[in-house]
């Protein structure tokens, strides 16, 4: 019995807690325990099966005995257990986090309660995305993650998070309209919607039909994934919800939709002809998101934009479709999870700090809280791709990738990269400048807390009459480990790497994927590939 | 395979309709778009399995040929599921802007608003930098204005009245008893 047979249990053990927790919602403890101690199994699990397909290749589990490709089937390869364990040390540390904030400010309010049970369903979402073998459990695990999304956005339903709230729900929903639209073409078109067997019946379909399948999964998963021109939703709606829901929506969502792209783009359309607009789309992406961040006083509000702009990287890595460039994008993802998030918990640890996320309002935070100054420092350098950070390595890899591919559209990536990291630096500068440089007389409208002076400066609790932390130490300590964890993601980059690498290799090769869902004999269709002998390797 | 043109016919009208209504400033109408375009998304895919044929239970005196195929409507029964729950949802969202904000209309964001018509001189980029830049002017400057403690006696302008920095800034923080909390206990 192979340990990649329990992979299911990464979807079961997140619902089973959700269940449990919505049973204990009156019990804010055991409901604590009960999510945390879920959580940390379901990376428990994840760890062993990155650790299992590493060393025994890719697997796959037919859930309730039903044979592909007429099962609902789930596939546990190098690319899809990293995402898994990466995005649930991230989903870990931010439960963490919130329940952090929940003990601080008292948990007095009903929606808290609420957290955990929506928070768990996201996860499961998340974690079936990654996992699921055909299209329409794709379609499902999106959904899931979706509506859980919705509540989480429009937490406590004040005004501005249900306005942000309404922008978000009608695009995912369209969004999600095209993919079952997709969905139901491809299955009209071949029959199946398995993805291993699609990737052998989707080739005997005529240019024009595949074509058309193709540019609806891309506009669908695009939406999703927020590339431009479809990203105009994110950094209006991400903003206002609660700090670590913007956090781990930051994180995870946007990368499901990343690792659909690459899933569709390398399984069932391996050799088209659709590299070069995403590459002029993964430019545009790449240079419009980051001058919108550099427009932005707030500072969730810029870091929302750089997100967008960042996707811009994954997608260009995935549009070369050689090896290196895939493998860069990979490990790219991996790395822009962990620092996105740990740039959101930081700000919401600013925020609490200062009172306000606007740079107008905020200064001399590195004399007030020298930790924070940090714990802000270490991520937006990796962000911006200072060396030695893994922001760094990966942005290297891609543009070692761009480079050997060696068009004039690669070339002109590669210097929208380079440019897109300056000025990803320059925003972040401006920030650090302002918030933590910048005496607080300086501020043009200071905020109050700012300018309070702590009771206790050694703890930093407010005077008032219920002593309210303002840097709990559950928050920071979360917050720290990822920041760590980002660290960690630098110090092993060779390894890392070298995951990646082999992700890429067996994603363009196809047959592992393929052969492990349909039997050792199922025949792997050859995509004559002039493009790819050029750039791999 | 054949098709079945009413079927078709009704999937246009209800596109063209869902699409249209989408596109409407009104909250109610863009919920009625959606459940437009969710029910003719399942037409289509009812219209993907082909003939209508016998139900899908087996019986071996049946060809393969005259069932009809059981999946689109599997696939169907899960995307009405969630269709009903995204439009409940909807529909709370709603009830919550009408509670909240008395209209049935999408609002702008105020921050976008404010960097739309934020002028491109930045006071802090673009000023020409005056000549003394130094942390020690050699002219030492009114004693009253160096940085140092915080004044108790120090006012802030707070709406209509003045009152001192200190109790405004316990105003600020979750859970004075003076203003409403948020829905997190904080007052963001």
């Amino acid at each position: 019995m192979n340990i990649a047979s329990f992979a299911p249990l990464a979807v079961v053990l997140p619902i089973l807690g959700a269940a449990l927790t919505f049973l204990l919602i009156r019990q804010p403890r055991a409901q604590r325990t009960v999510s945390i101690t879920l959580l940390t199994l379901t990376l428990l699990l994840e760890c062993l099966l990155l650790a299992s397909v590493w060393q025994g290749g890719t697997a796959a589990v037919n859930i309730g005995g039903w044979l592909p490709p007429w099962g609902i089937v789930m596939v546990v390869d190098q690319f899809s257990s990293l995402m898994l364990v990466v995005s649930s040390t991230v989903s870990l540390a931010v439960l963490v986090y919130a329940t952090g904030q929940g003990m601080a400010d008292g948990d007095r309010d009903a929606p808290v309660s609420i957290f955990h049970p929506t928070y768990l369903i996201l996860v499961a979402g998340v974690s079936n995305a990654f996992l699921s073998g055909d299209l329409f459990n794709l379609y499902v695990g999106f959904e899931i993650l979706l509506t859980a999304s919705y509540v989480l956005m429009t937490l406590g339903g004040t005004g501005p998070r249900i306005r942000a709230g309404v922008t978000y729900v009608v695009v995912s929903v369209v969004s999600s309209v095209l993919f079952l639209i997709a969905i139901a073409m491809i299955y009209g078109a071949t029959g199946t919607i398995n993805m291993a067997d699609l990737a052998i019946k989707l080739v005997d379909l005529d240019q024009g039909t595949r074509n058309l399948l193709h540019v609806l999964l891309l506009v669908a998963f695009g939406i999703k994934a927020a590339v431009f021109p479809l990203s105009f939703w994110l950094p209006d709606s991400y903003p206002t919800a609660p700090a670590p829901v913007t956090a781990v929506f930051a994180g995870l969502l946007t990368k499901v939709g990343v690792y659909a792209m690459v899933r569709t783009e390398t399984l069932l359309f391996p050799g088209d002809t659709f590299n070069t607009p995403l590459m002029v789309a993964a430019l545009l992406t790449m240079v419009v998101g980051i001058l919108g961040a550099l427009a932005q006083s707030d500072i969730k509000r810029l870091l929302s934009f750089t997100l967008v702009s960042h996707i811009g990287y994954m997608v260009f890595g995935l549009a070369m479709s050689s090896v290196a460039g895939l493998g860069a994008a990979v490990f790219y993802v991996a790395h822009h999870i962990t620092i996105q998030t740990s740039l959101f918990l930081v700000t919401g640890l600013i925020e609490r700090r200062a009172g306000s996320s606007s740079v107008d309002r905020i200064a001399g935070l590195a004399k007030l809280s020298p930790l924070l100054a940090v714990l802000f420092f270490v991520p937006a350098m990796n962000l911006a791709g200072i060396p030695p950070f893994s922001g760094f390595l990966g942005k290297l890899g891609l543009l070692q990738a761009g480079v050997a591919l060696g068009t004039p559209l690669a070339y002109a990536l590669v210097a929208g990269g380079v440019l897109t990291s300056l000025l990803t630096l320059l925003a972040i500068a401006r920030v650090w400048n302002r918030a933590f440089w910048r005496k607080p007389e300086d501020a043009e409208h200071p905020d109050p807390v700012l300018l309070a002076a702590p009771a206790d400066a050694a703890t930093g609790d407010r005077a008032g009459q219920q002593n309210v932390t303002l840097l709990p130490r559950t928050m920071v300590g979360s917050t720290l480990g990822l920041v760590l964890f980002g660290v960690a993601l630098t110090v092993f980059a060779g390894p890392l790497f070298r995951v990646a690498g082999q992700s890429a290799e067996e994603m363009l090769n196809r047959s592992a994927y393929i052969q492990a869902v349909l039997g050792d004999e199922a025949p792997v269709p050859v995509i004559a590939q002039p493009l790819r002998q050029e750039g791999g390797k | 395979m054949s098709v079945n043109l009413t079927l078709l016919t009704v999937m246009g009208a209800l596109y063209a309709c869902g699409i249209y209504l989408i596109l409407e400033r009104s909250l109610t109408r863009v919920l009625l778009g959606l459940m437009l375009l969710a029910n003719a998304t399942n037409l289509l895919i009812l219209a993907t399995g082909g003939y209508a044929g016998l139900a899908p239970l087996f019986n071996k005196d049946t060809a393969a040929g005259d069932y009809s195929d059981p999946l689109p409507q599997a696939l169907i029964l899960t995307s009405i599921v969630i269709s009903f729950a995204v439009t409940a949802f909807m529909l709370g969202i709603i009830y919550r802007t009408w509670v909240l904000a008395r209209q049935d209309e999408i609002q702008d964001d105020a921050e976008d608003r404010r960097v739309a018509e934020t002028p491109s001189f930045d006071a802090e980029d673009d000023a020409v930098i005056p000549a003394e830049t130094s942390e020690f002017p050699l002219v030492a400057a009114d004693p009253t204005d160096a940085a140092g403690t915080p004044d108790p006696t120090e006012t802030v302008q707070a709406g209509a009245r003045r009152m001192p920095a200190t109790d405004a800034a316990a105003e600020e923080q979750p859970g004075s008893r003076n203003i409403t909390p948020g829905p997190e206990g904080g007052t963001k």
